[in-house]
């Protein structure tokens, strides 16, 4: 069974008077561990499209399957319950509450979840092992470097033990070196099992995902974008 | 509960300067409020204890017209009314709990009484040879009354520290010769209330006497009282009980006895004996400084008000500052309820935290005034715990409006914000 099933969906934005299609018909399916990349030009959707997988936006027709199970009709708690269980947020620009430490900010997701404050602390520990942030636990954020924050933020996301990784140009605000170990670590928990999905426009980092789908004009197409190109060109061949 | 009020101390050490001003309305009112409740329970508890309290154990019995005093300044001897013999005073000495009674006449407003050119204006009490005892008053300077002058009903005249002051000019009066409704008496002693024994209040004249607002009391054997007033006068009635508990029952008691007594018809007359109820003479001199003092408590309010609305006004703003924050914890999985919760809790701390400091100011502020100004206080701790109570209310009310607002927000907006 897929972890991600998206069928026909479509989301409208009210601009002015006129309803403005945004996404058009999107079909994706992500099988569990897969490690994809969407491209895509600012104002293509793409940031829509991972919003409505993030389940921080509602689809405005088509279908949602996680795991199996429909979305439809749910509650705003109902929708906060199933990104704090079954989904990880990476953003470009980290996110992290800056009066908290890391290790407090790794453990934030654990307390919506209702762990105990031992066991919180316990697993943001291992968490921030995981990033190889162990020395760095009691650190405020903005003692921190914007890898390592970035690298805090992976450990929040993945301390829940989701089922899918969502990640929006994490690598965005960082230099290459930085993001070149962020990939790093997505690389590593892909091949220990975990389902990722990056939103990116930088063709070097989309290359390191397994797949790459290119989003334009709020249509998914799958492939790799012409060799020099931006990411902003031709489309191979519809998906 | 305890993660979010932690957050919360967390929140508002973090704008030490802002959280001040903020509380600042809300220290204000709780100040003014605690000062004002402490001031006024101080007032009161010391008329009760003036009136009622230890050490006052003096009850009278007074005749009565349609329920009110019946005064003989203005008005004729009451018809059907018997005066009150020795041996009615020897039963009213063997009700249970009594320690001495005495009968007296009295004038609240005496007239055509001199002293040289000098008007008086105080009162003038016809006395028994029981009477100082029972008051606890003592001779002060010159003597007091002797049998002969009782039984020869000799013109002579005891005056208390008020009349000497305002009808003598603060000279010593004994040997002084008093015109009283064209007869002469001779003041021959000065009486004051004996140091270890508690001021004796009865109504509002005992009260404005205590608080050296009366003009002064003079007294005459009661033998002579008919000679500067009428015959046949009916006679007060002071008891001096054993157990202040029991003044009430006693006064009744007392009361009931004379009302059968000396009333020719007791049922169908118009005239009975009552006791003075002391409770209801303290509550009516509560009240007075009450209602003075409740109009504070509502401009006091308004601070509070004021306060109020200048947290709702922070908490907006500290939503919008923290609207990132907002949409990560709702991204990351945050109810609606937490966040809600998470900002009432804030309100609700920092008024809270206003609210004891508040009450802090409040209690020094009192102190000082009563160390300066001589008013009494009473810190009250119900009163405390309401304010404190209230002032976390507050909180809670006025921020309900900026957490809604949080909690409502939308995580994508949140999130884009930042």
């Amino acid at each position: 069974m897929p972890i991600l099933r998206l069928t026909d969906i479509c989301k409208d934005y009210i601009q002015g008077k006129e309803p403005v299609r945004v996404l058009k018909n999107v079909n994706l399916t992500v099988e569990r561990g897969d490690y994809l990349a969407i491209m895509g030009p600012s104002g293509s959707g793409k940031t829509t499209l991972m919003n409505i997988i993030g389940c921080l936006d509602v689809p405005t027709s088509g279908s949602y399957e996680l795991d199996g199970r429909n979305l439809k009709d749910l509650t705003d708690d109902e929708l906060a319950d199933i990104r704090n269980r079954h989904l990880g947020f990476v953003f470009q620009s980290f996110h992290l509450l800056p009066k908290m430490d890391a290790l407090d900010n790794v453990a934030l997701p654990l307390l919506y979840a209702g762990v105990s404050v031992k066991e919180r602390r316990e697993r943001a520990a291992e968490a921030l092992k995981a990033v190889g942030l162990e020395e760095r636990m009691h650190f405020l954020p903005n003692q921190l470097s914007g890898g390592q924050c970035q690298r805090v933020a992976i450990a929040r996301a993945m301390v829940g033990k989701p089922d899918l990784l969502l990640a929006d140009e994490p690598t965005g605000a960082l230099d290459t070196k930085a993001g070149n170990q962020i990939m790093d670590i997505f690389r590593q928990l892909s091949q220990d099992g975990m389902t990722i999905i990056m939103i990116t426009h930088e063709p070097a980092i989309a290359a390191c995902a397994d797949k790459t789908y290119r989003i334009l004009d709020g249509e998914l197409h799958t492939g790799q974008p012409a060799p020099g190109g931006d990411g902003n060109e031709e489309v191979e061949r519809k998906a | 509960m305890t993660e979010n009020i932690r957050l919360a101390i967390q929140g508002i050490w973090g704008h030490k300067l802002r959280s001040l001003l903020t509380m600042l309305g809300i220290i204000i009112g709780i100040a003014a409020i605690i000062t004002i409740v402490s001031t006024i329970q101080g007032t009161n508890e010391q008329i009760k204890e003036n009136l009622i309290g230890a050490g006052n154990n003096v009850v009278t019995v007074q005749l009565n017209q349609d329920g009110h005093a019946y005064d003989l300044s203005w008005n004729d001897i009451p018809q059907g009314v018997r005066t009150i013999t020795e041996d009615t005073r020897r039963e009213l000495a063997e009700i249970r709990g009594v320690e001495q009674v005495s009968l007296y006449y009295s004038r609240n407003y005496a007239d055509s009484v001199y002293y040289l050119n000098t008007q008086y204006n105080g009162e003038v009490f016809g006395i028994d040879p029981y009477y100082l005892a029972v008051y606890g008053l003592q001779v002060k300077s010159g003597r007091g009354f002797t049998q002969k002058d009782y039984d020869n009903c000799r013109k002579v005249a005891l005056v208390d520290t008020n009349a000497v002051r305002n009808l003598f000019g603060g000279d010593n009066p004994v040997g002084e010769n008093l015109e009283m409704n064209g007869d002469v008496f001779t003041v021959v002693g000065v009486v004051a209330l004996s140091e270890e024994f508690a001021p004796s209040i009865q109504n509002m004249q005992d009260y404005q006497m205590y608080m050296n607002t009366s003009s002064g009391a003079i007294y005459l054997p009661g033998t002579t009282w008919p000679t500067a007033y009428r015959f046949d006068e009916p006679q007060s009635v002071a008891i001096k009980v054993e157990n202040t508990d029991t003044m009430t029952s006693v006064g009744q008691e007392a009361a009931k006895l004379l009302t059968q007594n000396q009333i020719v018809n007791p049922d169908s007359s118009k005239f009975d004996y009552r006791s003075q109820d002391m409770l209801e003479q303290a509550e009516q001199l509560q009240k007075m400084s009450e209602s003075t003092n409740t109009q504070l408590i509502w401009i006091a309010s308004i601070s509070l008000l004021v306060g109020g609305i200048g947290v709702m006004n922070i908490m907006l703003v500290s939503v919008t500052e923290r609207t990132g924050e907002i949409g990560l914890k709702k991204a990351i999985g945050a109810k609606k309820k937490r966040i809600l919760l998470q900002f009432l809790t804030e309100s609700a701390v920092l008024t809270s935290l206003g609210g004891l400091v508040g009450v802090v100011t409040g209690v020094i502020m009192a102190q000082l005034i009563s160390s300066v100004v001589q008013i009494p206080v009473s810190i009250s701790l119900p009163a405390i715990a309401v304010a404190v109570v209230f002032s976390t209310l507050i909180g809670v009310v006025f921020g309900m409006l900026p957490a809604i607002q949080a909690a409502n927000l939308n995580p994508i907006e949140a999130l884009r914000r930042e």
